[in-house]
């Protein structure tokens, strides 16, 4: 059993790392991101090419990760959801766009990064033992690290000045706007802390898992997943909503026939928000 | 110095005449090829880019180098091959619509799908066409009467399965098996036959239950729990090359000490970047282009598979066998351009030559044991071992006729 306790502490921590990027757009942006999974995906390729093809340190790599895919996440505020957003209304428009960016970046990435899994040389090697249980040494590290982005996440959105205005905008943008906050410049920097999040995530674990051109929707999936029950658009009920689905997945596979475990979890899910549709920690109102 | 001015002029001339005669013949040359255009249909996009993509590349590399040599002949005339890829991004759907496609563009010879439920789907229009296809996918539906046009273009896991399993008894001594797989029609298939393989040899299957759902990240989960059972041995039935390196690297870091194996064609290279030191001894059944196997001009063609694409996949020197045996047999019965029934009156009897292997060897169909009829391409059984990033082989075997 403690086995399968850690499974759930690694596959939580891992969880909530990659809803939080999700959240923070959504959140600010209104906007569901379909392409979070590709952006994580290709955080994990940044990593791998300084990492392994160009030979830099593992951890350059990584804050490149961030530099880059919050980039490209800019990018896709300024010239792709901004405009779009200026001239519709309709929430739709946004996540067809958000898909149509997904296939776009699981396409290109193909002919750029190839057909190959991709890993990198281990961070920490030895396996720590607990209770009988095992848990690399690089996993261990990976959870430090992941709990350290979060909780410096946390106090960024918390306790500065930035931070704030961003808490502002998620809640009433025309309020925020009236105080002087440039909304442009934090709408484009909101949605690269977001995306740069998702590629920070792609970019930890690709150090203990591996990456590949295809591995986007299934994160995606997951993502969404977690912020349903941890509530759409509240960075805590995302960090709740990624433990939440951990444990759940790291039970039942500990207790279930494999084929039955995605299957229970989702029938959970469904009944829970048929229950509290606006998630754990969510508002009724949005 | 008049009569060496008119030296140069008439050399001039004659140099511009040569060179405009070299051209013309040149384009009379090249318009004298037609083009014989083969099917590429296969997932090319997502977790099994792995397998469709490098179908595609491999064929469009193999047609490169024939078109470079002036191409094909075939009966009396000479064609250019070309290669027409079309993703079915592993959908039953999109595999039969992308047949359709083909078909619709006079293709007669179509290499993939690579799964068994796209494979199943595109049958009823390989059937309906007349149109021969070679898919990667191993359900014998697709290779027993009534069904005619499909040839199974690689060793079925359940082929390779039960010599594998065997060999490891008599080598490694082991006594328990468990498999785990993907929660997908094919893997699961793959995972029921090899566990009634194992049984029929007596081995204990301590675990055939556990799977994982398509995208997982974390393999601790389902393998604390197969890894549990403490078997010898651990069959990754059908697993997709993007899974492969980190389930292998999630059971080592648990602990199993124990051999594994899979079924399907991987890349060694891959998977040793993701696993690192403990993908070492891991046992794959597939791709023939093993360096202590191969021959001079498979050498030749993995260079310029490099030089196409960038970097080498084994699986490519599986593949290449697709198009290199329809092509043969093309020039064998050069009426199966336009008749397809043509080539399957000449499954049986057709024996080309294998250019991929150091001994030479023929090529030609099998089958005719697990399908009653010639639907099987005669691949080399060649059951090998992941060693610092390449294979070395355990050992070679024939598929039976």
């Amino acid at each position: 059993m403690t086995q399968v306790l850690l499974n759930a502490l690694v596959v939580g921590t891992t969880y909530a790392l990659i809803a939080l990027g999700i959240t923070i757009i959504f959140s600010i942006m209104k906007v569901v991101n379909f392409a979070h999974g590709q952006l994580y995906m290709i955080g994990g390729f940044v990593v791998y090419y300084f990492n392994v093809v160009f030979g830099l340190p593992f951890w350059f790599g990584l804050l490149m990760s961030f530099v880059i895919v919050g980039a490209l996440g800019i990018a896709m505020e300024l010239f792709l959801f901004r405009p779009v957003m200026l001239r519709v209304k309709r929430e739709e428009v946004t996540m067809l766009l958000a898909m149509g960016t997904a296939v776009f970046l699981e396409s290109l990435a193909l002919i750029v990064f190839g057909e190959k899994q991709r890993g990198v040389p281990p961070i920490a090697t030895g396996i720590v033992e607990l209770f009988g249980a095992r848990l690399p040494t690089g996993r261990v590290v990976v959870i430090v690290v992941a709990a350290l982005l979060i909780v410096a996440l946390m106090l960024f959105i918390g306790y500065t000045k930035t931070g704030r205005a961003l808490r502002a905008m998620a809640q009433d943008r025309d309020a925020t706007a009236l105080q002087g906050v440039n909304l442009k410049w934090l709408s484009a920097m909101g949605f690269g802390l977001g995306t740069g999040l998702a590629g920070l995530a792609g970019g930890l674990l690709v150090a203990i898992f591996a990456v590949h051109t295809g591995a986007g929707t299934a994160v995606s999936i997951k993502a969404f997943l977690m912020i349903m029950i941890g509530g759409a658009g509240v960075l805590s009920g995302a960090i709740l909503g990624g433990f939440v689905l951990g444990v759940l997945e790291s039970v039942g596979y500990a207790l279930l026939p494999g084929s039955m475990t995605f299957l229970i979890i989702f029938l959970i899910v469904i009944g829970f928000l048929i229950v509290r549709p606006h998630g754990i920690m969510g508002k009724p109102w949005g | 110095m008049k009569s060496s001015g008119i030296k140069v002029t008439l050399l001039v001339r004659a140099l511009a005449l040569a060179t405009t005669a070299g051209t013309f013949a040149l384009i009379s040359l090249a318009q004298a090829n037609e083009t014989l255009k083969i099917g590429a249909l296969g997932v090319m996009s997502g977790p099994f880019a792995g397998w469709g993509g490098v179908m595609c590349q491999t064929s469009k590399t193999r047609a490169a180098m024939w078109n470079d040599d002036g191409g094909v002949a075939i009966g009396d005339k000479t064609y250019n091959i070309e290669v027409v890829c079309v993703d079915d991004k592993g959908d039953p759907k999109g595999a039969q619509t992308g047949a359709e496609k083909l078909v619709s563009e006079g293709i007669k010879y179509i290499q993939g799908p690579n799964t068994d439920s796209t494979a199943e789907s595109a049958k009823a229009v390989m059937e309906a066409n007349g149109t021969i296809n070679m898919p990667y996918a191993f359900s014998k539906s697709l290779y027993k009467a009534p069904a005619s046009q499909s040839i199974l273009g690689m060793v079925a896991s359940y082929q390779v399965g039960p010599v594998i399993y065997k060999w490891l008894m008599d080598n490694k001594g082991i006594k328990k098996i468990a498999f785990v797989c993907e929660n997908n029609a094919d893997p699961l298939n793959q995972r029921n036959e090899g566990t009634a393989a194992a049984k029929t040899l007596g081995l204990e299957v301590v675990s055939d239950q556990e799977t994982y759902e398509s995208g997982t990240t974390d393999f601790f989960p389902v393998l604390t729990k197969v890894i549990g059972t403490s078997p010898d041995h651990i069959v990754l039935s059908g697993v997709n090359p993007s899974d492969v390196g980190p389930l292998i690297k999630a059971a080592r870091e648990l602990g199993f000490t124990g051999t594994m194996s899979t079924e399907t064609g991987q890349d060694p290279r891959a998977i040793f970047e993701v696993a690192g030191e403990a993908a070492n001894g891991f046992i794959v059944a597939g791709g023939a282009s093993t360096e202590a196997i191969r021959s001079d001009f498979m050498v030749k063609f993995i260079e310029r598979y490099t030089k196409d694409w960038g970097e080498w996949n084994d699986v490519a020197g599986l593949y290449v066998y697709g198009p290199e045996i329809i092509v043969q047999t093309l020039q064998s019965t050069p009426k199966a351009l336009d008749d397809t029934e043509a080539f399957k009156a000449a499954l049986d009897s057709f024996v080309g030559k294998n250019p991929f292997l150091k001994e030479g060897g023929e090529l030609k169909y099998v089958g005719r044991q697990d399908y009653g009829q010639s639907r099987q391409v005669s691949v080399p059984i060649v059951v090998q071992a992941v060693k610092d990033g390449a294979y070395e082989p355990l050992f070679v075997g024939k598929l039976p006729d």
